[in-house]
């Protein structure tokens, strides 16, 4: 049955969905989104690299997300500005390398609007292996680390007091990222793979009472959202990435109505205290 | 039976569970903190007062381990379980997280022991509640809940009644005398106000930027010169703490006076040292943790800045 692009495409992007949904609320706690930005603006450099050596595209861009993760940490410990400025000239100065490396080497002919925007065509059965080999490892690299993690999204300092080293798991994640990024990029595109880990993330936040619950949710929502997308796609002949986006902004949408706010109550979260206006923090 | 490191973690009475010497941290080109001698045994409460910026929490920090000692050391027992409840923790709006959730951040907590938490915290009704539409108090309650669920052998808290009502005030101080003795942990308590020094603490380390005094608050208490500061409220539960500082200790290490005068030492007769006028050798001696009767406040002020 993998035989059919649309079918490959569609198995692929539930994979990517799955992977990304958990980690997106991980990068919505940490209010990470303009890192994951940074990283897929890297993935693009990624890209060209490839083309220049040679190389496995996935790998290459995996390679570039990890390097553009360790840079930000060091420059942060080194460089006197803010984490949104370093992760800005971060984001653009690697993504104009890219096209300016992509432009030199005009024997290469590629399409760069799929790599962008995502390209279901370009979907292969390699990918698939990738998406779900790849996948099923973050995931299970990130239930092992979930508690220090979770517990540093809180505070670093209490993890650090209580023995759960929370350097350690932030590295981890920032790995995970990369790796989510890298094994997205033909589905989605560089430039909304940041969208894939944050609609869903907070499509879900208004369904759910706890983190757990929060992240299976945005898995399911991004799920959702990829196999309408890529209906859509198909139907209106639009690019991949950008309908997948759309379909889950609609889901965004949606949860924010006032029937989506009785949900969590069906799923047994129990008593919610509903008091408006006295937010301790 | 299983020993786990931690069942073994300062077990005997009386042995340092978490021990600092000469401890200085040094950031942003100052001394936060600096020449700090401090223990915390199991079974003990030792107190932590002193101003705004005098070095209280990156000293909690520096026991932690969460804060690295620029000069000196900080050593702790081999698997010493830690129940910390930070100043301040922040969390973000988009995070749903209940009570009994949070209650088992850094490890699973059974059933019975949240409930057992909750009911000794007074927030059991609680239970099912998102952490972010706690009030202030509550708040407070939740995080020493969580700290105390852990059966910790070190107990850290950095002003944990703050935003809690008076009558709360006291049961909390209770609470945590009670954990004491119950699970026989050793707490390193931070505080302003001054009834909990002396109704529920040990040992009273008062810091300026360094120690500038400690000892058994009964000894304190009882001295004279405690009663001039103190007055009438010396004798009440509640008294508040109205410990007036009247130097600055400068970057340079010399001391500002009120009056505007420049020293190398602070003065026998500065401020906090009023309760020491019958101590014959001011200054260098250090009793640190003698708290056996009639065990006094010891300055260990003088040499420090020399």
């Amino acid at each position: 049955m993998l035989d059919d692009f649309f079918t490959r495409a569609l198995v692929a992007g539930v994979g990517v969905a799955l992977v990304a949904g958990p980690l997106g609320c991980f990068v919505v706690w940490r209010r990470l989104a303009y890192f994951g930005d940074t990283l897929s603006h890297a993935a693009l450099l990624g890209v060209a690299l490839a083309f220049l050596m040679q190389v496995n595209i996935t790998l290459s861009v995996f390679t570039v997300s990890v390097l553009v993760s360790l840079a930000l940490l060091l420059l942060q410990r080194r460089a006197s500005l803010s984490s949104d400025s370093l992760l800005g000239l971060l984001a653009h100065s690697s993504l104009a390398l890219g096209l300016v490396a992509l432009a030199f080497m005009s024997w290469v002919r590629i399409d760069l609007m799929g790599f962008l925007f995502g390209d279901i065509l370009a979907v292969s059965r390699f990918d698939i292996l990738a998406v779900y080999v790849g996948g099923a490892a973050v995931l299970a690299v990130l239930v092992m680390i979930w508690t220090p993690l979770f517990a540093a999204t809180i505070s670093r300092e209490l993890a650090e007091a209580e023995g759960l080293r929370p350097d350690r798991a932030n590295l981890i994640f920032m790995i995970l990222l990369a790796t989510v990024i890298a094994i997205s990029m033909k589905i989605v595109g560089v430039l909304l793979i940041t969208a894939m880990l944050i609609i869903p993330a907070a499509t879900a936040r208004r369904l759910s009472s706890g983190p757990e619950q929060m992240a299976v949710i945005a898995a399911l929502v991004g799920a959702v959202a990829v196999v309408g997308g890529l209906f859509a796609s198909l139907e209106w002949d639009t690019p991949s990435g950008p309908s997948i986006v759309v379909a889950a902004l609609v889901l965004f949408l949606a949860s924010l109505s006032p029937f989506a706010e009785k949900l969590p109550k069906l799923f047994g979260a129990g008593a919610r205290r509903a008091r408006p206006g006295s937010s301790s923090q | 039976m299983l020993m786990t490191p931690s069942a073994t973690a300062g077990r005997r009475t009386g042995e340092d569970l978490v021990r600092l010497t000469g401890a200085g941290v040094f950031r942003d080109g100052r001394w936060l903190v600096r020449g700090v001698d401090l223990a915390v045994r199991r079974g003990e409460i030792v107190t932590l007062i002193g101003p705004n910026g005098s070095g209280k929490s990156t000293t909690a920090k520096t026991a932690l381990g969460i804060v690295a000692p620029s000069e000196g050391r900080a050593e702790r027992c081999p698997g010493l379980v830690v129940g910390y409840v930070p100043q301040k923790l922040s969390i973000d709006w988009t995070l749903p997280l209940s009570v009994e959730r949070f209650l088992s951040l850094t490890g699973r907590i059974s059933s019975r022991e949240t409930d057992r938490v909750l009911e000794a915290t007074g927030i059991a009704h609680l239970r099912q509640a998102e952490m972010r539409n706690l009030s202030g108090g509550e708040f407070q309650r939740a995080l020493l809940s969580r700290a105390m669920a852990r059966k910790p052998d070190l107990l850290v808290l950095d002003e944990p009644v703050q935003g809690v009502d008076f009558s709360g005030e006291v049961a909390l101080y209770d609470l945590i005398r009670r954990i004491r003795d119950d699970i026989g942990c050793g707490i390193l308590l931070i505080s302003h106000d001054l009834h909990v020094v002396m109704a529920a603490t040990d040992h009273v380390v008062c810091l300026n930027g360094h120690v500038c005094c400690q000892g058994a608050p009964t000894a304190v208490a009882s001295s004279e010169a405690y009663r001039q500061l103190f007055g009438a409220r010396a004798d009440a539960t509640l008294a508040v703490y109205e410990h007036h500082h009247d130097h600055t200790h400068l970057a340079d290490g010399r001391v500002l006076h009120a009056d505007g005068s420049i020293t190398t030492h602070c003065h026998p007769d500065d401020g906090h040292h009023h309760h020491d006028h019958d101590h014959p050798d001011h200054g260098h001696d250090h009793h640190g943790h003698d708290h056996a009767a009639g065990g006094d406040a010891s300055p260990a002020t003088g040499g420090r800045h020399a």
